[in-house]
């Protein structure tokens, strides 16, 4: 068992603020799932604009239980299992893409947008690799961008969002600022536009694309698309955490920042990230003088929520046979009428595989409206090891 | 220079960058197909960040690691589906 002052649940933009903030006084241990901290966007020290050098940061590793009233963490890693003892905890866990099921949306080399640029970072060759680009938000600008720098052929990004809210949101001048414009020159931007199936062998070999009353096959190697973020809420709710105060609060010694209390972006995270490693510090006044700069973010973020909404087509793209649940193998046709969460858990094993539901939930919330509820631990899958040895510490 | 690691995918071997991850070796040694799932179907990586576990594989022995996960080690034997 190790014991910490502040314990900062993931290092990427807003627990790495936290971390920093908290100060050189108190005890900082940061636990982060990825093998280098920086989370999915800075994704290695070396990209982040500051260091955190009071906080020990601890990588590879997975929280897979927590028990608030003894302030632990259960967390495993490649050498076993261990208990962290927290004063506070700030949850920064972010987000991950959300996925919409599609026919073929299973097949290999088919990737998250943010998930294909993960696989370039970590050394991924995609030079001469024809890569359609498709879903929703600004992300798919910076990826496009990016696998093209890296060699890529980019068809089409095709944009589920109307050109009018597109266009409102101001994606010409966000992309002109981050000189993204120059380089996705040659790119075909589509907007109202989607992609219906995904067809191939055992990889993706073409795509299907919708535009209107439109739709035509685009050959590819790759498909990366993803709809938007999700919050990583698993800890947060097993903690039964609920909405942050104005210091990023949300129940007594447990703070949320970043993506984890809704989407907001980088900036966003940044300032919520400072305000709760400030406040779990007891530093409420330096909190305080960073409120304004959390409201213009919270803007942004609203903005981009509005533009970005998704169709109500795509809810209709899954046939009886597309796969809704990846770990389980679960058929949107089975699932037509079970008629919640819970139901369909218990007669399909919906969201009962090794992903916990992380893919499938969000998934069957867009689909069905169904809401995932009641979250149990572990939180991840862990080894039965972990168990037994946290049962011989106590 | 960054440095190579060569680890063995279905016991073949393959050269990658030391930062590379188990799931990029996979994919720079020829192979699309990871895992079959409970169904038989072909599946591969899709987050790149650790939550979906599609990409999960046999790493030295230990069953279920997320490649996309895990950095590659010299010596290191990987065995897809």
């Amino acid at each position: 068992m190790i014991g910490a002052d502040i314990v900062v649940a993931g290092a990427g933009p807003a627990g790495i603020a936290a971390a920093f903030r908290a100060g050189t006084s108190k005890k900082v241990v940061v636990i982060d799932d990825n093998p280098l901290a920086g989370g999915q966007i800075w994704r290695g020290m070396a990209r982040t604009p500051w260091t955190a050098p009071n906080a020990l940061f601890r990588q590879n590793t997975r929280i897979v239980s927590a028990d608030g009233k003894n302030r632990t963490l259960l967390v495993e890693n490649q050498n076993g299992a261990e208990e962290i003892r927290y004063g506070k905890l700030v949850i920064a866990t972010g987000a991950r893409e959300l996925f919409l099921p599609f026919p073929g949306w299973t097949l290999p080399n088919i990737f998250g947008a943010g998930g294909i640029q993960a696989l370039v970072k970590c050394g991924l060759p995609v030079k001469g690799k024809r890569i359609v680009v498709a879903g929703t938000g600004p992300l798919l600008l910076a990826v496009a961008s990016y696998l093209k720098k890296q060699g890529a052929l980019v068809p089409i990004i095709a944009e589920q969002a109307p050109f009018r809210k597109v266009f409102r949101f101001g994606i010409r001048k966000a992309a002109e600022a981050s000189a993204l414009f120059l380089s996705l020159a040659g790119v075909r931007y589509a907007t109202s536009c989607w992609v219906e199936a995904a067809e191939g062998d055992d990889q993706v070999r073409r795509v299907r694309l919708r535009h209107g009353q439109t739709t035509w096959n685009q050959e590819c190697d790759y498909l990366a698309i993803g709809y938007g973020l999700c919050p990583n809420a698993e800890l947060a709710s097993l903690l039964g955490c609920g909405p942050v105060d104005e210091f990023q609060q949300t129940c007594p010694d447990i703070y949320c920042a970043g993506e984890v209390t809704g989407i907001g972006g980088v900036d966003l995270s940044i300032a919520e990230g400072q305000i709760a490693g400030y406040a779990a510090s007891g530093q409420m006044e330096a909190a305080r003088k960073l409120f304004p700069l959390r409201r213009r973010a919270q803007k942004f973020a609203s903005a981009l929520n509005k533009a970005f909404a998704l169709r109500p087509e795509l809810r209709a793209l899954p046939n009886a046979n597309t796969v809704v649940c990846r770990c389980e193998d679960v058929t949107s046709g089975s699932l037509q009428s079970a008629g919640s969460w819970r139901a369909a858990k218990l007669h399909t094993r919906l969201g009962m595989g090794p992903c916990q539901g992380r893919v499938c939930g969000p998934a069957a919330q867009f689909l069905f409206g169904w809401q995932a509820e009641s979250v149990r631990p572990p939180i991840f899958p862990a080894r039965i090891a972990s168990f037994l040895e946290e049962g011989t510490t106590k | 220079m960054s440095e190579t690691v060569r680890i063995f995918v279905d016991g073949e071997a393959v050269s990658v960058p030391e930062t590379a991850t188990v799931a990029v070796a996979v994919m720079i040694a020829g192979r699309s197909v990871f895992r079959r799932s409970v169904s038989g179907e072909p599946r591969g990586p899709l987050c790149g960040m650790g939550t979906c576990l599609e990409c999960r594989l046999a790493v030295d022995g230990e069953l279920h690691v997320r490649s996309c996960q895990t950095l590659c080690r010299e010596g290191m034997r990987v065995v897809t589906a």
